[in-house]
């Protein structure tokens, strides 16, 4: 019998359909991927599957566990299947934990809730269940606390809780959208590892076409509520029938078309020279000497006018910090930073003069914006860097409109406010923010990654058509592999503060010298590569598991050396 | 008038005398008695692996004593800090109280003996450290009003104003914490409605027509309870507790429908927070989660408003400590001051102001047990 098999299962509020007709099935030991961009319903697939739809929703049809309709069990019922029967994982590890109650706590408690042992034995499995997710004594003992831990061991701890009554069925909802790359590897492996051990079925529910492509063994596609298309992997990607799906498989591996015009002028636009940023830390002790954790540890880069210059790293590398420095945002504590060739002043800040040859476009284009302001105002607020300067009446609305007319807004939009736009026609916004007083260099700090990716495709081609036209220069920060490969001339990878590679894009993504940067490229999704791997080599291996695999076999999430 | 001074002084000041502390002194080692009692909360993992065991233990004592100790510090320093604001504040008042002590006809020569006497004549600083010493002595000075010993005039009002404020938040906290919970569980609920409703009356009506209501109901039409007055604590605790009854009561509505509000909000706020819906997922009930995951991390703001409720106990109580005739602390100050007592007013409020900031400590060492992220770091 087909262990999860959802018929008709329709989900709504009021006159809102939230999805309809939902078909779906999940064999023991199969792992379904469930791909769709936000909106589509695939995370209200998986509540309404675990039976925590918020409140006022309404559902039809029949979401079958084993034969029993899960839409029948009365809430005392479901709670005895949530957890014991179907475990979940969460996107964001970082406040899915109890910040107040240790690890082991948090474990034992799926086995307390369901299981009538002492603690001393729901505290045995949680330490198994804790060993077998890969968080091993003595480094994490059952009474560390969640902020002891990185992202992705709390990440792990999250699938200890949802794994540890060893459910028939696992959802994981965008389990590693929230960690870096080498983080996404380790636990996508530790998923895949899980079911083949337990042989329970998984669903993995993410926006990232490559995340599944090497993993899962059918696929389902959603849009706006519905599964538009589905079936085996490989099969399904390189037939891809509905045009959405296709509009998808495009975006996900887009190519922005760039033209840049020849660099001119030797003086560049940026120029920073062994800047250190140092942060104190708390003493150890009343008497004990101060202590400081360099962040930027003597980083050196320059960028040409025009040129788009990718910095990559994991987090925690430093590369936010730099940019914080270069926009003097924060004082640096040696080095030198320049802009067309003036040095930026150090602790007190940068003038008015400096500053407005530089812009800045953040990842979170809602949190960047006053919502009580109109997009006019917005726009128009690096205005008073210009000083005496700026343009007033006419002239202004006429720069106004200009800018959004740029990014592809329209004049009218600059009356309304931050709320009635979409995610990425906030980012557009944000972009004309910082184009309006016309900078030479734009820093881009992860700009595009909590978009779409049919929206990103969007961005990235203004992005590049700007930089063509406008002989803008672009830092381009972000921890994406695959977005800086396609905008950005050069690269830079940083790790722990320092600069560990730079050279041209193409370059180093077909040869990377050092073993950082090959790890990263290792570790980063590849759909095109996946799919030729699970052509090539079936049964499907598994990347990340088997390290002797990982040597031997074309790998299908692996970009590594040799390939450009 | 009185309440200027209040507001003012407490909570710019901070204190700087240990001694109204010989009692006080042992608020330091409170603290440590409630983290053994942190060994056997429920949530505290029991040694299955004596190694893991070990090591958490480890982990919690090594940083909660640096962080004890850090709050510890600031504890002292303002101390020293608010005894300097209480004296320079009351040095700057006019009126000289010697010559109000000796009445209008005093001649100019007995002022100036009476003042040499006193102690009123020595360099500013001299008279400081006279004041701080002599406090940590137990020597309060001799109160120019009453001409008694000023530690005699507190000793007997501490004892009422302390258990009273210590009454009524122990009331305020067993009403608020179930209602408040209550109303979060069932939000939006008509029971939510109702005690949102109830509760917004509480907060909006004054504490003494509440205690002149009881009066009429409790002591006048079923004389249960006497309408004022105290008898002392000779007497026994019961009739002690019983005197202090309807008065707790009355402060303690306002105050408890403030509480129950904010546990309310609290709770709300944490019920949407992610590890809910981990703790739902995992199979626990609605109720569950919101006991066992909601709750504690709920406590951070509610610990807040108890600190601050207590201080507002102790001092601003004299509004009821009037309608009931109670010998409080705060109603002594206000004599005080109207007297120009400013030996006592000086003494008093660096009393009061040692009690606040030691509740201050205490709500600070609630919130690292709480919270195990504020054990780690020392702010």
């Amino acid at each position: 019998m087909t262990l999860l098999s959802i018929r008709n299962l329709t989900l709504h509020i009021g006159d809102a359909n939230i999805l309809r007709d939902i078909d779906l099935g999940v064999e023991a030991g199969e792992i379904l991927g469930i791909i769709g961009e936000s909106g589509s319903g695939k995370s209200m697939t998986a509540l309404a599957i675990m039976g925590l739809v918020p409140e006022g929703f309404s559902s039809g049809g029949q979401i079958l566990l084993d034969g029993e309709d899960l839409l029948k069990k009365s809430e005392a019922e479901l709670c005895g299947i949530r957890g014991d029967a179907i475990g979940m994982v969460f996107q964001e590890p970082m406040t899915a934990l109890n910040p107040t109650k240790t690890i082991g706590d948090q474990v034992a408690e799926t086995v307390m809730v369901h299981r009538r042992t002492g603690r001393r034995a729901a505290n045995r499995i949680a330490r198994e269940t804790l060993d077998r997710v890969g968080l091993t004594e003595p480094q994490f003992p059952l009474g560390k606390f969640p902020h002891e831990l990185s992202g992705g061991q709390r990440q792990r701890v999250v699938i200890a809780m949802a794994i540890a009554l060893r459910p028939r069925l696992l959802i994981a909802d965008e389990p590693t959208t929230a960690l870096d790359v080498t983080t996404q590897a380790q636990i996508l492996a530790l998923l895949k590892r899980l079911v083949d051990e337990d042989g329970m079925g998984l669903i993995l529910i993410t926006h990232d076409l490559a995340v599944v492509a090497g993993i899962a063994d059918r696929i389902a596609i959603m849009r706006l509520g519905e599964i538009v298309e589905t079936g085996p992997t490989v099969g399904l990607f390189r037939n891809l029938q509905h045009p959405y799906s296709q509009m998808l498989f495009k975006a996900s591996s887009h190519q922005p078309a760039r033209n840049p015009p020849a660099v001119t002028g030797s003086v560049p636009v940026l120029a920073v020279d062994g800047v250190v940023r140092d942060y104190p830390l708390p003493r150890r002790s009343l008497f004990g000497a101060k202590r400081q954790f360099r962040a930027v540890d003597g980083v050196s880069l320059s960028i040409a006018r025009g040129e788009n210059v990718g910095l990559v790293g994991e987090s925690g590398c430093g590369k936010s910090t730099l940019a914080r420095a270069i926009l003097s945002l924060e004082p640096v504590q040696a080095g030198s930073i320049a802009l067309d060739g003036e040095p930026l002043q150090g602790s007190a800040g940068a003038s008015f003069a400096a500053r407005r040859k530089l812009s800045v476009v953040f990842q979170d284009p809602y949190g960047s914006f006053n919502p009580r302001h109109t997009v006019e105002r917005l726009v128009a607020e690096p205005f008073f860097l210009l000083g005496l300067g700026a343009p007033q009446g006419a002239e202004r609305r006429r720069r106004i409109d200009r800018a959004l007319t740029e990014v592809g807004l329209v004049p009218a939009d600059a009356d309304k406010y931050v709320h009635e736009f979409s995610g990425g026609q906030r980012q557009r916004i944000a972009i004309a923010r910082a184009l309006i007083i016309e900078p030479s260099l734009i820093v881009l700090d992860e700009a595009v990654s909590a978009l779409d990716v049919s929206i990103r495709a969007q961005i990235l081609d203004l992005l590049a058509e700007l930089s063509d036209r406008l002989q803008l220069s672009y830092l381009f920060i972000s921890h994406d592999l695959h977005v800086v490969r396609t905008i950005t001339d050069r690269v830079l990878v940083m790790q722990a503060g320092k600069i560990v590679e730079a050279g041209d894009t193409a370059t180093i993504f077909a040869n990377p010298q050092h073993p950082y940067t090959r790890q990263l490229l290792a570790a980063t999704p590849n759909l095109e590569m996946a799919l030729a791997a699970r052509e090539a080599a079936l049964p499907p291996v598994d990347p990340f598991l088997n390290p002797a695999a990982k040597q031997n076999l074309p790998s299908p999430l692996r970009g590594g050396p040799g390939r450009g | 008038m009185h309440k200027n001074i209040f507001v003012h002084c407490f909570p710019a000041s901070t204190p700087a005398d240990r001694n109204a502390p010989t009692h006080q002194a042992h608020g330091t080692v409170e603290p440590i008695a409630t983290l053994e009692l942190r060994g056997s909360l429920p949530h505290t993992p029991v040694p299955p692996f004596p190694l893991a065991a070990r090591a958490s233990t480890l982990h919690n004592r090594s940083a909660m004593p640096a962080y004890i100790l850090s709050r510890a510090v600031s504890l002292c320093l303002s101390l020293v800090a608010a005894s300097l604001v209480v004296f320079v504040l009351l040095e700057i008042v006019p009126g000289d109280p010697a010559a109000l002590m000796l009445g209008l006809n005093a001649t100019p020569e007995a002022a100036g003996a009476l003042r040499e006497l006193l102690g009123l004549n020595g360099p500013v600083h001299e008279r400081y450290l006279n004041w701080v010493f002599g406090m940590l002595r137990g020597d309060f000075g001799i109160s120019y009003a009453y001409k008694v010993p000023v530690s005699e005039l507190f000793a007997d009002r501490i004892w009422v104003s302390i258990p009273l404020a210590i009454y009524a938040l122990t009331l305020s906290t067993l009403i608020a914490f179930p209602v408040g919970i209550i109303a979060a569980s069932r939000r939006n609920s008509a029971t939510d409605v109702a005690i949102m409703g109830t509760t917004q009356l509480g907060v909006a009506v004054p504490n003494f027509w509440f205690a002149m209501l009881l009066v009429l109901l409790f002591a006048v039409t079923l004389r249960w309870f006497s309408a004022g007055g105290f008898p002392g604590w000779d007497q026994g605790l019961f009739v002690g507790m019983k005197a202090l009854t309807l008065p707790a009561i009355a402060l303690a509505l306002p105050q408890a429908s403030i509480l129950a509000r904010v546990m309310r909000s609290a709770l709300l706020d944490t019920l949407d927070e992610d590890y809910i819906r981990s703790a739902r997922a995992k199979g626990l009930t609605r109720r569950q989660a919101l006991w066992r995951h909601a709750l504690r991390n709920a406590l951070i703001p509610v610990l807040t408003i108890i600190g601050l409720q207590f201080s507002f106990l102790l001092a601003g109580a004299i509004i009821i400590e009037n309608v009931f005739f109670l010998p409080g602390l705060g109603n002594l100050i206000f004599k005080a001051i109207a007297a120009r007592d400013l030996i006592v007013v000086k003494s008093g409020v660096m009393i009061l102001v040692v009690a606040v900031i030691l509740v201050t400590f205490l709500v600070d060492v609630a919130y690292a047990i709480v919270d195990p992220r504020l054990r780690t770091s020392t702010r």
